[in-house]
Protein backbone atom coordinates (compact mmCIF):
# COMPACT_ATOMS: atom_id res chain seq x y z
CA UNK A 1 0.00 0.00 0.00
CA UNK A 2 1.05 3.55 -0.60
CA UNK A 3 3.17 4.84 2.27
CA UNK A 4 2.14 8.44 1.81
CA UNK A 5 -1.59 8.38 1.41
CA UNK A 6 -4.74 6.40 0.97
CA UNK A 7 -4.68 7.61 -2.64
CA UNK A 8 -7.63 9.51 -3.89
CA UNK A 9 -8.49 10.40 -7.43
CA UNK A 10 -7.40 13.83 -8.55
CA UNK A 11 -6.03 15.96 -11.27
CA UNK A 12 -2.65 16.72 -9.81
CA UNK A 13 0.41 15.43 -11.58
CA UNK A 14 4.09 15.13 -10.72
CA UNK A 15 6.34 15.74 -13.71
CA UNK A 16 3.37 15.36 -16.01
CA UNK A 17 2.44 11.91 -14.68
CA UNK A 18 -0.45 11.09 -12.45
CA UNK A 19 0.82 11.26 -8.88
CA UNK A 20 0.13 7.63 -8.29
CA UNK A 21 2.21 6.27 -11.10
CA UNK A 22 5.35 7.10 -9.14
CA UNK A 23 8.05 4.47 -8.60
CA UNK A 24 6.99 3.38 -5.15
CA UNK A 25 3.63 2.02 -5.99
CA UNK A 26 3.79 2.02 -9.73
CA UNK A 27 0.41 2.34 -11.21
CA UNK A 28 -3.16 1.49 -11.29
CA UNK A 29 -3.38 -1.16 -8.65
CA UNK A 30 -5.18 1.16 -6.28
CA UNK A 31 -8.84 1.24 -5.74
CA UNK A 32 -10.93 3.16 -3.38
CA UNK A 33 -13.30 0.65 -1.96
CA UNK A 34 -15.01 1.48 1.25
CA UNK A 35 -14.74 -1.92 2.89
CA UNK A 36 -17.45 -4.43 3.55
CA UNK A 37 -21.02 -3.30 3.34
CA UNK A 38 -22.82 -2.88 6.61
CA UNK A 39 -26.02 -4.66 7.35
CA UNK A 40 -28.95 -2.40 8.01
CA UNK A 41 -32.38 -3.27 9.28
CA UNK A 42 -35.15 -1.33 7.64
CA UNK A 43 -38.55 -1.06 9.25
CA UNK A 44 -41.19 0.52 7.01
CA UNK A 45 -42.50 3.79 8.30
CA UNK A 46 -39.75 4.15 10.89
CA UNK A 47 -36.99 6.67 10.36
CA UNK A 48 -33.49 5.37 10.90
CA UNK A 49 -32.10 8.85 11.34
CA UNK A 50 -29.64 9.36 14.19
CA UNK A 51 -27.06 11.90 15.25
CA UNK A 52 -23.34 11.19 15.30
CA UNK A 53 -20.67 13.29 17.01
CA UNK A 54 -17.61 13.52 14.81
CA UNK A 55 -15.42 16.34 16.16
CA UNK A 56 -12.77 16.13 13.47
CA UNK A 57 -10.64 18.79 11.88
CA UNK A 58 -11.62 19.25 8.22
CA UNK A 59 -7.96 19.49 7.32
CA UNK A 60 -7.14 16.57 9.61
CA UNK A 61 -5.96 14.39 6.76
CA UNK A 62 -3.73 17.09 5.28
CA UNK A 63 -2.36 17.79 8.74
CA UNK A 64 -1.47 14.11 9.21
CA UNK A 65 0.53 14.11 5.97
CA UNK A 66 2.13 17.41 6.98
CA UNK A 67 3.12 15.93 10.33
CA UNK A 68 4.70 12.93 8.61
CA UNK A 69 6.61 15.23 6.24
CA UNK A 70 7.75 17.39 9.15
CA UNK A 71 9.05 14.41 11.17
CA UNK A 72 10.96 13.22 8.12
CA UNK A 73 12.49 16.67 7.64
CA UNK A 74 13.46 16.93 11.30
CA UNK A 75 14.94 13.43 11.44
CA UNK A 76 17.07 14.14 8.36
CA UNK A 77 17.94 17.72 9.27
CA UNK A 78 16.31 19.05 6.09
CA UNK A 79 15.27 22.70 6.26
CA UNK A 80 12.05 23.11 4.26
CA UNK A 81 10.78 26.53 3.23
CA UNK A 82 7.32 27.06 1.74
CA UNK A 83 7.48 30.08 -0.59
CA UNK A 84 4.12 31.76 -1.03
CA UNK A 85 3.08 34.87 -2.95
CA UNK A 86 0.71 36.18 -5.56
CA UNK A 87 1.52 35.45 -9.22
CA UNK A 88 4.13 37.80 -10.61
CA UNK A 89 5.87 38.72 -7.35
CA UNK A 90 9.18 37.53 -8.77
CA UNK A 91 9.17 34.36 -6.70
CA UNK A 92 10.86 32.17 -9.30
CA UNK A 93 13.46 34.83 -10.13
CA UNK A 94 14.23 35.22 -6.44
CA UNK A 95 14.48 31.46 -6.05
CA UNK A 96 16.78 31.08 -9.06
CA UNK A 97 19.13 33.77 -7.75
CA UNK A 98 19.12 32.21 -4.27
CA UNK A 99 20.00 28.80 -5.71
CA UNK A 100 22.78 30.24 -7.86
CA UNK A 101 24.29 32.06 -4.90
CA UNK A 102 23.98 29.25 -2.34
CA UNK A 103 24.39 26.01 -4.28
CA UNK A 104 28.15 25.79 -3.77
CA UNK A 105 27.70 26.22 -0.05
CA UNK A 106 24.60 24.14 0.72
CA UNK A 107 22.88 21.10 -0.84
CA UNK A 108 19.56 22.30 -2.30
CA UNK A 109 16.47 20.80 -3.93
CA UNK A 110 13.25 22.38 -5.17
CA UNK A 111 9.60 21.40 -5.48
CA UNK A 112 7.73 23.61 -7.93
CA UNK A 113 3.96 23.97 -7.76
CA UNK A 114 1.95 25.41 -10.64
CA UNK A 115 -1.45 24.73 -12.09
CA UNK A 116 0.05 23.76 -15.43
CA UNK A 117 3.40 23.46 -17.32
CA UNK A 118 6.88 22.52 -16.12
CA UNK A 119 8.39 25.88 -17.15
CA UNK A 120 9.41 26.79 -13.62
CA UNK A 121 11.04 23.45 -12.84
CA UNK A 122 12.91 23.76 -16.16
CA UNK A 123 14.15 27.20 -15.12
CA UNK A 124 15.32 25.82 -11.78
CA UNK A 125 17.06 22.79 -13.31
CA UNK A 126 19.10 25.11 -15.52
CA UNK A 127 20.87 26.26 -12.34
CA UNK A 128 21.95 22.64 -11.76
CA UNK A 129 19.74 22.19 -8.69
CA UNK A 130 17.45 19.11 -8.76
CA UNK A 131 13.80 20.16 -9.07
CA UNK A 132 10.48 18.45 -9.43
CA UNK A 133 7.28 19.93 -10.82
CA UNK A 134 3.86 19.32 -9.32
CA UNK A 135 0.96 20.42 -11.49
CA UNK A 136 -2.11 20.91 -9.39
CA UNK A 137 -4.54 20.86 -12.33
CA UNK A 138 -7.69 22.50 -11.06
CA UNK A 139 -6.19 22.89 -7.58
CA UNK A 140 -5.17 26.30 -6.30
CA UNK A 141 -2.55 25.21 -3.75
CA UNK A 142 -0.10 22.44 -2.92
CA UNK A 143 -1.13 20.00 -0.21
CA UNK A 144 0.97 17.89 2.12
CA UNK A 145 0.12 14.66 0.31
CA UNK A 146 1.48 15.97 -3.00
CA UNK A 147 4.64 17.14 -1.26
CA UNK A 148 5.01 13.71 0.38
CA UNK A 149 4.91 12.07 -3.04
CA UNK A 150 7.30 14.61 -4.53
CA UNK A 151 9.83 13.88 -1.76
CA UNK A 152 9.81 10.22 -2.74
CA UNK A 153 10.88 11.22 -6.24
CA UNK A 154 13.31 13.91 -5.19
CA UNK A 155 15.00 12.15 -2.23
CA UNK A 156 16.54 15.30 -0.73
CA UNK A 157 19.87 14.63 1.01
CA UNK A 158 20.31 14.73 4.77
CA UNK A 159 21.09 18.21 6.10
CA UNK A 160 19.97 19.82 2.82
CA UNK A 161 17.56 22.65 2.10
CA UNK A 162 14.28 22.00 0.30
CA UNK A 163 12.54 25.00 -1.22
CA UNK A 164 8.88 24.56 -2.11
CA UNK A 165 7.55 27.17 -4.50
CA UNK A 166 3.81 27.09 -3.90
CA UNK A 167 1.17 27.99 -6.47
CA UNK A 168 1.00 31.78 -6.93
CA UNK A 169 -2.02 32.54 -4.78
CA UNK A 170 -2.33 34.58 -1.59
CA UNK A 171 -5.46 32.85 -0.33
CA UNK A 172 -5.56 29.06 -0.34
CA UNK A 173 -1.94 28.06 0.39
CA UNK A 174 -2.30 29.78 3.78
CA UNK A 175 -4.56 26.99 5.03
CA UNK A 176 -2.52 24.00 3.89
CA UNK A 177 0.42 23.00 6.06
CA UNK A 178 3.00 21.13 3.97
CA UNK A 179 5.24 20.17 6.88
CA UNK A 180 7.62 23.05 6.23
CA UNK A 181 9.73 24.68 8.93
CA UNK A 182 8.82 28.21 7.77
CA UNK A 183 6.42 29.95 5.40
CA UNK A 184 8.19 32.67 3.45
CA UNK A 185 5.83 35.27 1.94
CA UNK A 186 7.09 37.28 -1.00
CA UNK A 187 5.45 40.56 -1.89
CA UNK A 188 6.72 42.79 -4.66
CA UNK A 189 6.47 46.54 -4.38
CA UNK A 190 4.64 46.69 -7.72
CA UNK A 191 1.63 45.17 -5.94
CA UNK A 192 0.49 47.84 -3.50
CA UNK A 193 1.35 48.30 0.16
CA UNK A 194 -2.05 47.19 1.46
CA UNK A 195 -1.71 43.54 0.33
CA UNK A 196 -1.02 42.35 3.90
CA UNK A 197 -4.41 43.57 5.12
CA UNK A 198 -6.22 42.62 1.91
CA UNK A 199 -4.98 39.04 2.25
CA UNK A 200 -4.46 38.79 6.00
CA UNK A 201 -4.56 35.00 6.30
CA UNK A 202 -1.37 34.54 4.33
CA UNK A 203 0.61 37.27 6.05
CA UNK A 204 -0.64 36.02 9.39
CA UNK A 205 0.61 32.51 8.59
CA UNK A 206 4.02 33.62 7.25
CA UNK A 207 7.18 33.66 9.38
CA UNK A 208 9.10 36.08 7.20
CA UNK A 209 8.18 38.58 4.50
CA UNK A 210 10.48 39.36 1.62
CA UNK A 211 9.65 42.70 0.00
CA UNK A 212 10.92 42.12 -3.51
CA UNK A 213 11.75 44.39 -6.48
CA UNK A 214 13.01 47.24 -4.29
CA UNK A 215 15.22 48.27 -7.23
CA UNK A 216 11.99 49.73 -8.70
CA UNK A 217 11.36 51.97 -5.70
CA UNK A 218 12.41 55.22 -7.47
CA UNK A 219 9.75 54.65 -10.12
CA UNK A 220 6.83 53.72 -7.89
CA UNK A 221 4.74 55.28 -5.20
CA UNK A 222 5.09 52.47 -2.72
CA UNK A 223 5.08 53.29 0.97
CA UNK A 224 7.43 50.68 2.47
CA UNK A 225 6.89 51.87 6.02
CA UNK A 226 3.12 51.58 5.65
CA UNK A 227 3.42 48.12 4.11
CA UNK A 228 5.56 46.86 7.00
CA UNK A 229 3.14 48.42 9.47
CA UNK A 230 0.23 46.58 7.80
CA UNK A 231 2.15 43.29 7.84
CA UNK A 232 2.89 43.73 11.54
CA UNK A 233 -0.75 44.48 12.29
CA UNK A 234 -1.72 41.13 10.87
CA UNK A 235 1.30 39.38 12.34
CA UNK A 236 3.14 41.26 15.12
CA UNK A 237 6.07 38.80 15.04
CA UNK A 238 6.74 38.86 11.28
CA UNK A 239 10.26 39.65 10.15
CA UNK A 240 10.59 41.80 7.01
CA UNK A 241 13.55 41.90 4.61
CA UNK A 242 13.78 44.24 1.63
CA UNK A 243 15.37 42.60 -1.39
CA UNK A 244 15.88 42.84 -5.11
CA UNK A 245 16.37 39.53 -6.89
CA UNK A 246 17.50 41.49 -9.96
CA UNK A 247 20.33 43.65 -8.59
CA UNK A 248 21.01 41.55 -5.49
CA UNK A 249 20.30 44.29 -2.96
CA UNK A 250 19.38 42.90 0.46
CA UNK A 251 19.89 39.31 -0.67
CA UNK A 252 22.77 38.69 1.75
CA UNK A 253 20.42 39.30 4.71
CA UNK A 254 18.06 36.71 3.23
CA UNK A 255 20.92 34.22 2.87
CA UNK A 256 21.94 34.87 6.46
CA UNK A 257 18.37 34.15 7.52
CA UNK A 258 18.46 30.84 5.58
CA UNK A 259 21.80 29.84 7.16
CA UNK A 260 20.44 30.54 10.65
CA UNK A 261 17.22 28.63 9.96
CA UNK A 262 19.34 25.74 8.65
CA UNK A 263 21.43 25.70 11.84
CA UNK A 264 18.23 25.61 13.91
CA UNK A 265 16.94 22.71 11.83
CA UNK A 266 20.21 20.82 12.32
CA UNK A 267 20.04 21.30 16.07
CA UNK A 268 16.44 20.00 16.02
CA UNK A 269 17.79 16.87 14.36
CA UNK A 270 20.33 16.45 17.12
CA UNK A 271 17.57 16.84 19.72
CA UNK A 272 15.43 14.36 17.75
CA UNK A 273 18.17 11.73 17.61
CA UNK A 274 18.78 12.03 21.37
CA UNK A 275 15.09 11.41 21.99
CA UNK B 1 -11.64 28.16 -4.30
CA UNK B 2 -10.02 25.96 -1.68
CA UNK B 3 -13.52 25.52 -0.23
CA UNK B 4 -13.87 22.86 -2.93
CA UNK B 5 -10.90 20.91 -1.53
CA UNK B 6 -12.19 21.43 1.99
CA UNK B 7 -15.55 19.95 0.97
CA UNK B 8 -13.72 17.01 -0.60
CA UNK B 9 -11.97 16.48 2.74
CA UNK B 10 -15.34 16.63 4.51
CA UNK B 11 -16.72 14.01 2.11
CA UNK B 12 -13.72 11.75 2.77
CA UNK B 13 -14.41 11.95 6.50
CA UNK B 14 -18.08 11.14 5.88
CA UNK B 15 -17.12 8.06 3.88
CA UNK B 16 -14.69 6.87 6.55
CA UNK B 17 -17.27 7.43 9.29
CA UNK B 18 -19.91 5.56 7.25
CA UNK B 19 -17.65 2.50 7.23
CA UNK B 20 -16.78 2.84 10.89
CA UNK B 21 -20.20 3.67 12.27
CA UNK B 22 -22.37 1.78 9.79
CA UNK B 23 -24.63 4.25 8.02
CA UNK B 24 -25.62 4.63 4.37
CA UNK B 25 -26.75 8.18 4.04
CA UNK B 26 -25.89 11.54 5.50
CA UNK B 27 -28.86 13.87 5.88
CA UNK B 28 -27.18 16.83 7.56
CA UNK B 29 -23.70 18.00 8.49
CA UNK B 30 -22.70 20.58 11.12
CA UNK B 31 -19.38 22.35 10.68
CA UNK B 32 -17.72 24.75 13.07
CA UNK B 33 -15.97 27.45 11.07
CA UNK B 34 -13.95 30.13 12.83
CA UNK B 35 -14.34 33.75 11.74
CA UNK B 36 -10.54 33.91 11.36
CA UNK B 37 -10.24 30.72 9.29
CA UNK B 38 -9.69 31.26 5.60
CA UNK B 39 -13.13 29.93 4.75
CA UNK B 40 -15.97 31.75 3.05
CA UNK B 41 -19.21 30.12 4.30
CA UNK B 42 -21.13 30.96 1.09
CA UNK B 43 -18.47 29.29 -1.06
CA UNK B 44 -18.50 26.33 1.32
CA UNK B 45 -22.27 25.87 0.92
CA UNK B 46 -21.98 26.05 -2.85
CA UNK B 47 -19.03 23.65 -3.05
CA UNK B 48 -20.64 21.19 -0.68
CA UNK B 49 -23.62 20.72 -2.97
CA UNK B 50 -21.35 20.18 -5.96
CA UNK B 51 -18.90 17.84 -4.24
CA UNK B 52 -21.51 15.64 -2.57
CA UNK B 53 -23.56 15.05 -5.71
CA UNK B 54 -24.08 11.29 -6.28
CA UNK B 55 -22.38 10.49 -2.98
CA UNK B 56 -23.72 9.23 0.33
CA UNK B 57 -24.33 12.87 1.24
CA UNK B 58 -26.24 13.83 -1.92
CA UNK B 59 -28.80 16.46 -0.93
CA UNK B 60 -27.52 16.69 2.66
CA UNK B 61 -28.01 19.99 4.44
CA UNK B 62 -24.85 21.78 5.44
CA UNK B 63 -25.07 23.85 8.62
CA UNK B 64 -22.25 26.22 9.45
CA UNK B 65 -21.76 27.26 13.05
CA UNK B 66 -19.51 30.27 13.14
CA UNK B 67 -16.98 30.63 15.94
CA UNK B 68 -15.96 34.18 16.87
CA UNK B 69 -12.32 35.26 16.64
CA UNK B 70 -10.60 35.47 19.97
CA UNK B 71 -7.22 37.03 20.72
CA UNK B 72 -4.97 37.77 23.68
CA UNK B 73 -4.10 41.43 23.93
CA UNK B 74 -0.57 41.71 25.30
CA UNK B 75 -1.18 45.32 26.38
CA UNK B 76 -4.45 44.74 28.28
CA UNK B 77 -3.39 41.22 29.34
CA UNK B 78 -6.82 39.81 28.56
CA UNK B 79 -8.79 38.08 25.82
CA UNK B 80 -10.74 40.21 23.36
CA UNK B 81 -13.05 39.50 20.43
CA UNK B 82 -11.74 40.20 16.92
CA UNK B 83 -13.35 39.92 13.50
CA UNK B 84 -10.21 39.99 11.35
CA UNK B 85 -6.54 39.19 11.66
CA UNK B 86 -5.73 42.89 11.33
CA UNK B 87 -8.18 44.14 13.95
CA UNK B 88 -6.88 46.25 16.79
CA UNK B 89 -7.77 45.63 20.41
CA UNK B 90 -11.29 47.05 20.88
CA UNK B 91 -10.25 48.41 24.30
CA UNK B 92 -6.73 49.83 23.95
CA UNK B 93 -6.28 50.03 20.15
CA UNK B 94 -3.08 47.94 20.15
CA UNK B 95 -2.24 45.57 17.30
CA UNK B 96 -0.17 43.36 19.61
CA UNK B 97 -2.72 40.57 19.54
CA UNK B 98 -2.11 36.81 19.65
CA UNK B 99 -4.96 34.89 18.05
CA UNK B 100 -6.22 32.24 20.48
CA UNK B 101 -9.43 31.07 18.83
CA UNK B 102 -11.60 31.40 15.76
CA UNK B 103 -9.28 29.65 13.29
CA UNK B 104 -10.97 26.26 13.56
CA UNK B 105 -12.51 24.26 10.73
CA UNK B 106 -14.14 21.25 12.32
CA UNK B 107 -16.78 18.69 11.45
CA UNK B 108 -18.89 18.66 14.56
CA UNK B 109 -21.79 16.28 14.06
CA UNK B 110 -23.85 14.46 11.46
CA UNK B 111 -27.40 13.34 11.03
CA UNK B 112 -27.28 9.96 9.34
CA UNK B 113 -29.45 7.00 8.50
Amino acid sequence: MCTVCGCSKGESRIEGKNEHSHPVHGGDSHHYGHGPAHAHAHAPGMSQARMIQVEQDILGKNNEYAKANRSLFISKGILTLNLVSSPGSGKTTLLVRTLQDLQDELPLTVIEGDQETSQDADRIRKTGVPAIQINTGKGCHLDARQVGHAIEYLSPADASILMIENVGNLVCPAAFDLGEAYKVAILSITEGEDKPIKYPDMFHAADILLLNKIDLLPYLQFDIKKCIEYAQRVNPGIQVLQVSAINGEGMSAWYQWIRRAHQIQLSSRTAYSIL
Amino acid sequence: MHEMSLCESVLQVLQTEADKQGFNRVKAVWLEIGDLSSVEPEAMLFSFDVVTRNSLADGAKLNIISVPGDAWCTQCAKNVLVQQHFDQCPDCGSYQLQVTGGEEMRIKELEVE
